[in-house]
């Protein structure tokens, strides 16, 4: 037992971790990012990125045919060619769980998740019986992934046992039943810092995933603070033995900027958070990027965003 | 004495002056066979992320009205008039000739794309038509742009057959991408300079130097082009163009005359509206 739950001895673990040296992150994470993956390598890396997609749409104007348009697609990302693997999950908001998940199945994509954002999604603003129920409803409409935020204001303002009671809460609740990732929104911790205290401090109420972003606030997965991230799971793995999975989104647009994220989890957590079980990417317009690289490599020649679906 | 500033010669993508991805250049001779310039050798990357840009710009450059094409397209022939003496010495160093015929070569080029200019707002009227059909409709045909075109420029005429090719291209509403003459590239260079201080949006035009035929047959399976024109190619690098375009129906075109109302009707897609009569 590192922390046994009470604010006191969460602060002292928390304040008793090395901070982060801001600009060795950035030169390593800006190293990293040069790094040139051609030919098998890049084949790999594709598909790899794609079975790692969370399919994504939090938008207001989301309709049940958005939804069902995008669980086809997460099941049969390029309809053309059935080599293309399928996405990680779907992510959707807790009223479209419901469509998504029967649609999912009665298309054969029993086997993807969908995943529910959660606790007042983005804002988390909202009392504890409401992100309570907001869960609860996800989870009875089959959510399998609950993609919960913290309550920044309470972890900027010092209040640490409030963030992790929430978390603790969130994570009894989904049980066995789903994974839980607990999204931080490091576009508001404005510290290195502070993403590295948020990671722990989640990881030790029992997240199964860390969570950089919403997606709706910018600047969100950027390459230094999921290097941050990933340097907190491979220690505390190294602490606990247990590995805790990342999950960047909100920024992440094409093939470049996934083969980066790719090379980061490769060299900072190791080649073993490279499967879909560890390693996600929150993403919508990447999906298509991915295809069309992957059809250059597979044609030869420039793909064309016309041969891809509008979504 | 003074020491010398140097130009660096680059690409235009995007409203940007880049290198080469790549980091190559070539040697290039003046006509007297010495040192004149080290112009980028642009590559296949240089020339997606060029289409990249293009396709981005073409809803903008699309959404101004005709006449406003044709003004900000006039615009840049007001700006090129300033550049008459740069332009007109890079041709004396490449072409070999005096400096009072690459004046008139300039002048020529200027008054080519004033010629140009002004056919963005006529040619709706004078390519379309109002077609009889039978039954109580109306029945109009319009010309609308392509999308995104690539010019090989031609090859032996520095600025005239540069501006020929471009100008019709954008007279027409798409966006472009040049492949600059291998030899005479220094004209596309500066040409690019006055487009970048000309009102034409970034990625409207983008500007490529290097060697036509190694990059004819990416430009020629680009799934992303709609339209090539290939004056600026030899035949066998056409036909290869041609061979690889089939694949989503591109327009090819070839062209012997600089002023055409053909070269820009040959980059337009016509529209055909059928609309009730008494409605």
């Amino acid at each position: 037992m590192i922390v046994d739950g009470s604010e006191s001895s969460l602060k002292s673990f928390l304040s008793g971790l090395p901070g982060v040296d801001q600009v060795g992150a950035e030169a390593r994470a800006a190293m990293l990012a040069t790094r040139s993956i051609k030919t098998t390598s890049k084949n790999w890396a594709i598909d790899t990125a794609i079975s790692m997609v969370d399919l994504t749409t939090l938008e207001g104007a989301d309709t049940p045919g958005k939804i069902k348009a995008l669980c086809s697609k997460a099941v049969r990302p390029d309809p053309t060619d059935p080599s293309v693997p399928s996405v990680g999950a779907v992510c959707v908001y807790n009223d479209m769980v419901n469509i998504a998940r029967t649609h999912l199945d009665s298309i054969g994509g029993q086997y993807i998740p969908v995943a529910a954002v959660s606790t007042a999604f983005p804002s988390g603003r909202a009392s504890l019986a409401v992100k309570k129920q907001d869960t609860q409803d996800a989870l009875d409409n089959g959510a399998g992934e609950i993609d919960m935020v913290i309550d920044r204001g309470a972890f900027l303002s010092g209040h640490l046992g409030q963030v992790f009671d929430e978390i603790v809460m969130i994570k009894e609740l989904c049980g066995e039943r789903a994974h839980l990732k607990v999204i931080f929104e490091t576009g508001e911790l404005v510290t290195y810092d502070n993403v590295r205290k948020a990671s722990y401090l989640a990881m030790l109420a029992g997240a199964d995933f860390i969570k950089t972003s919403t997606g709706k606030i910018s600047p969100a997965a950027t390459a230094p603070v999921v290097l941050v991230m990933l340097e907190a799971v491979r220690d505390y793995f190294g602490m606990t033995g247990k590995r805790i999975g990342v999950k960047p989104a909100g920024g992440i647009r094409n093939t470049k900027d996934a083969i980066k994220q790719l090379v980061l989890v490769n060299e900072t957590a190791g080649p073993e958070w490279l499967n879909p079980g560890l390693f996600r990417i929150g993403a919508s317009a990447l999906l298509n990027d991915l295809l069309m690289q992957r059809m250059k490599m597979r044609d030869g020649y420039y793909a064309s965003p016309t041969y891809v679906t509008l979504d | 004495m003074r020491v010398d500033v140097k130009k660096t010669y680059k690409l235009y993508i995007g409203g940007a002056f880049p290198r080469s991805e790549s980091g190559r250049v070539y040697e290039l001779k003046d006509a007297k066979g010495e040192f004149l310039a080290n112009p980028c050798q642009a590559s296949r990357k240089d020339f997606r992320d060029a289409v990249v840009s293009a396709r981005g710009a073409v809803t903008g450059w699309n959404k101004a009205t005709a006449y406003n094409r044709g003004q900000i397209l006039y615009r840049v022939a007001e700006i090129m008039e300033g550049r008459t003496f740069q332009f007109a010495e890079e041709i004396v160093a490449m072409e070999g000739v005096n400096f009072k015929e690459a004046k008139a070569q300039v002048e020529a080029a200027i008054d080519c794309w004033v010629w140009y200019a002004g056919w963005c707002d006529k040619i709706a009227s004078v390519s379309g038509s109002t077609n009889s059909v039978s039954g109580p409709y109306y029945n109009f045909t319009v010309p609308e742009n392509l999308g995104v075109v690539t010019v090989f420029a031609d090859q032996k005429s520095s600025l005239l057959g540069l501006v020929a090719g471009l100008a019709a291209v954008l007279a027409g509403g798409n966006t472009a991408i040049v492949i600059a003459s291998e030899k005479y590239p220094l004209s596309a260079i500066t040409l690019s300079e006055v487009l970048a201080t000309s009102d034409v949006p970034a990625g409207v035009v983008n500007i490529l130097t290097g060697y036509s035929a190694e990059l004819a047959p990416w430009v020629g399976a680009h799934m992303d082009v709609d339209g090539i024109d290939v004056s600026g190619l030899s035949k066998k690098a056409e036909e290869e163009v041609r061979l690889a375009g089939a694949e989503n129906l591109k327009r090819i075109h070839r062209f012997n005359q600089f002023q055409s109302l053909g070269r820009i009707q040959a980059f337009m897609e016509n529209k055909t509206v059928w609309h009730p009569i008494g409605v």
